[in-house]
């Protein structure tokens, strides 16, 4: 059977930390780091990296045009 | 699977536009402007039309969009868009030209210039962002702020009696014989920001076909404005703002 | 090819020479004392012949920001209006000014303040040759005195718009836009091309070419040092204006005691005052000055030794007096006479005026 594997990138520079792509996440993969970028924002990441089947939904409410969406069909 | 075997590029299906330009955007975290501007880019980039777009930009929150679209622009007085694209498009008719205005640009100051070149049926695209309030001014009662909310300027919530009513320039444009494509969208979701996408894409294309003026508001939040956190904002809209202003085509010819 | 000689009114033959000289736009909204030069664009239809572009908009507040954008575009544009709708214009001027653009703008003047009267007068002087909308910038202001110098300064103002990129307006009055004379109308020139405008005119939004940084038409610059920068960019561009485009002409200057200053209508009326007075034995001249701004100083200024007294003579209650003043700079005596409401001043008003500064 296949399975859609995803993953993101964010551009944590341009990231302003705003939480719509956490939102929009259907599988909460994504969650704010601790970490903060140049601007003192806690930019998003992969939190929870298997969940991610490359839906897109958090890259198309950006705000800030961040997130890069990849998505591969894997076979078992 | 490894992240790194996702990661490639055959893989890819989203990423930023290239007419989007690497400066970042001045908007506040989570502000609907930064999505519509995305979209735009996204559809100048997929129809292929860099060379032959020039947008008009308004005063308010928008005023740098030039900054961040890769494309030719002009920066227009308060209100006066529609106005400036009027004469763009008569005089260069096979470009495709845009106004991106605010509320208080486009249903305040500049209602006149917008409702005659909607009127005149000028072929371009007018791209409406209401949020219900002044963003850049720093949250003051916009003509679409409604029934009882708070901004600035009407600190105890619009009151008909002493602000009048919210004006829904919307369904004022869609009864003119020059529009073509009048139609209210918004972008709190994945869904939603596909469908205005696909507005966008067809008041670009009505532009060129002579059918006449092709509106698009969008409903969108202001969450600095209002005092919320984006979530937040995103669901008041929904809750507040649909009500009033309801999304779906006005009109589509 | 022979002169082509018309007879026609001032407003007529501004339209005339729009559609010759190649303009691309008319963008305007109806107001006497002008209303035919539009009147005459609807009715030579020149869309159909040369391509040009005339629009009635809803205002001439949507008037003038058509021109924004079409000078923006790297066209060759204009609007026209009367007196209380150039005010409404006054914002856009500014944004043109403050963007560099080009265009040309008629005001065939009309007697303020508010409402006024639809009869002729020179009271906005001040708001044409100080800056009549908001920040520090100038616009060249011709002022015509006969039909033939409309139709003249039409193609002169957008050659000067485009050699400087600069707002350009033709300040007349209602007798000189209704009044009908013999002129000689400029020869036919083409329209430039958009591949012509994309070659001379770089600067233009016109889309953007993959190879180059999109062109942004703005006067906005949020950082004050960057401002201040362009600031003294213009005021550069301005001591050029100042520099090479002072136009004016003299009658009967050379042995003047005294020394009639004057334009547009007023000017007329100043020719009639200065033959009676030589009759008369008295040694007066006129100097007429074509750009109110720049304003020739230092023409007159090379009168002050020789003239007992300058009089301005104005249609309107003392504008251009204060910049004779300016140019007299207290060597000599300065008076002015006018009249106001829309009432044009006889020569013989004139001459006795002069008669009582007389020692």
């Amino acid at each position: 059977m296949a399975k859609i594997k995803g993953a993101i990138v964010v551009n944590t520079e341009r990231c302003k930390a705003c939480n719509l792509c956490v939102v929009a996440c259907p599988k909460d993969v994504i969650a704010l780091s601790k970490e903060v970028n140049d601007k003192g924002y806690n930019f998003a990441y992969m939190q929870n990296e298997d969940a991610c089947v490359g839906c897109a939904a958090c890259a198309y409410v950006c705000p800030d045009a961040c997130i890069t969406v990849y998505k591969v069909k894997v076979e078992e | 699977m490894a992240i790194q075997n996702i990661i490639k590029p055959e893989n890819l299906v989203y990423t930023k536009s290239k007419i989007l330009t690497d400066i970042p955007m001045h908007y506040c975290p989570g502000c609907s402007h930064g999505v519509v501007n995305k979209l735009m880019a996204e559809v100048i980039e997929e129809m292929g039309i860099q060379e032959d777009v020039i947008g008009v930009a308004p005063v308010g929150c928008a005023v740098f969009i030039y900054k961040f679209l890769d494309i030719d622009f002009q920066q227009a007085a308060h209100g006066r868009a529609p106005a400036v694209a009027t004469a763009i498009k008569r005089l260069m008719p096979n470009k495709y030209v845009f106004t991106y205005q605010g509320d208080g640009d486009l249903a305040a100051i500049g209602t006149a210039e917008t409702i005659h070149a909607c009127n005149r049926g000028e072929n371009i695209l007018i791209i409406y962002i209401n949020n219900g309030i002044y963003g850049m001014t720093g949250g003051q009662m916009a003509p679409t702020t409604i029934d009882g909310m708070k901004t600035a300027t009407c600190p105890y919530g619009r009151n008909n009696e002493v602000n009048g009513y919210p004006l829904n320039i919307t369904n004022l444009l869609a009864i003119l014989e020059g529009t073509c494509y009048v139609t209210r969208q918004s972008v709190h979701n994945a869904g939603s920001v596909r469908k205005t996408k696909q507005a966008i894409l067809k008041g670009f294309k009505n532009s060129m076909l002579g059918k006449g003026t092709s509106v698009i508001e969008v409903v969108s939040t202001c969450n600095s404005g209002w005092k919320m956190t984006p979530e937040q904002a995103n669901n008041w809209m929904v809750e507040n703002m649909f009500p009033v202003y309801p999304m779906g085509d006005l009109k589509d010819l | 090819m022979s002169e082509e000689i018309k007879l026609m009114k001032g407003n007529e033959a501004i339209a005339h020479a729009a559609i010759r000289c190649g303009c691309d736009g008319y963008f305007g909204y109806p107001i006497t004392p002008q209303s035919e030069i539009m009147e005459t664009l609807m009715e030579e239809e020149p869309w159909k012949t040369t391509g040009m572009v005339v629009l009635q908009a809803e205002s001439e507040v949507g008037a003038i920001n058509m021109v924004y954008g079409g000078a923006g575009s790297g066209k060759k544009v204009m609007t026209s209006s009367s007196s209380p709708g150039i005010s409404l214009k006054q914002e856009g001027i500014s944004y043109i000014a403050g963007a560099d653009l080009p265009c040309l703008i008629v005001n065939v003047m009309r007697g303020g303040p508010g409402l006024g009267t639809i009869q002729p007068s020179q009271a906005d002087y001040f708001q044409a040759v100080k800056g009549g909308g908001h920040g520090d910038y100038q616009q060249i202001v011709l002022a015509p005195a006969s039909v033939q110098e409309m139709a003249d300064f039409t193609v002169l103002g957008f050659e000067l718009a485009f050699k400087y990129l600069n707002p350009v307006m033709i300040l007349a009055d209602g007798i000189i836009g209704q009044m009908m004379e013999k002129v000689s109308l400029p020869l036919f020139q083409k329209r430039m091309t958009d591949e012509e405008i994309k070659e001379k005119y770089p600067w233009a939004a016109y889309g953007k070419p993959s190879h180059r940084k999109p062109n942004v038409i703005s006067s906005l610059e949020i950082e004050s040092v960057e401002m201040e920068k362009r600031n003294q960019r213009f005021q550069a561009k301005y001591r050029k204006i100042e520099e090479n485009e002072v136009r004016f002409e003299e009658l009967e200057c050379q042995d003047a005691e005294y020394m009639l200053v004057a334009f547009g209508t007023s000017a007329r009326v100043c020719q009639k005052t200065v033959e009676l007075a030589r009759e008369q034995g008295i040694k007066l001249g006129l100097i007429r000055p074509i750009t109110l701004w720049p304003f020739p100083k230092n023409e007159i200024a090379k009168y002050t030794s020789q003239v007992k007294c300058f009089f301005s003579i104005e249609m309107n209650a003392g504008q251009m007096v204060e910049d004779v003043r300016l140019a007299v700079n207290g060597k000599t005596e300065v008076a002015y006479y006018g009249r106001m409401g829309g009432i044009v001043p006889s020569p013989d008003e004139v001459i006795e005026f002069v008669k009582t500064k007389m020692v």
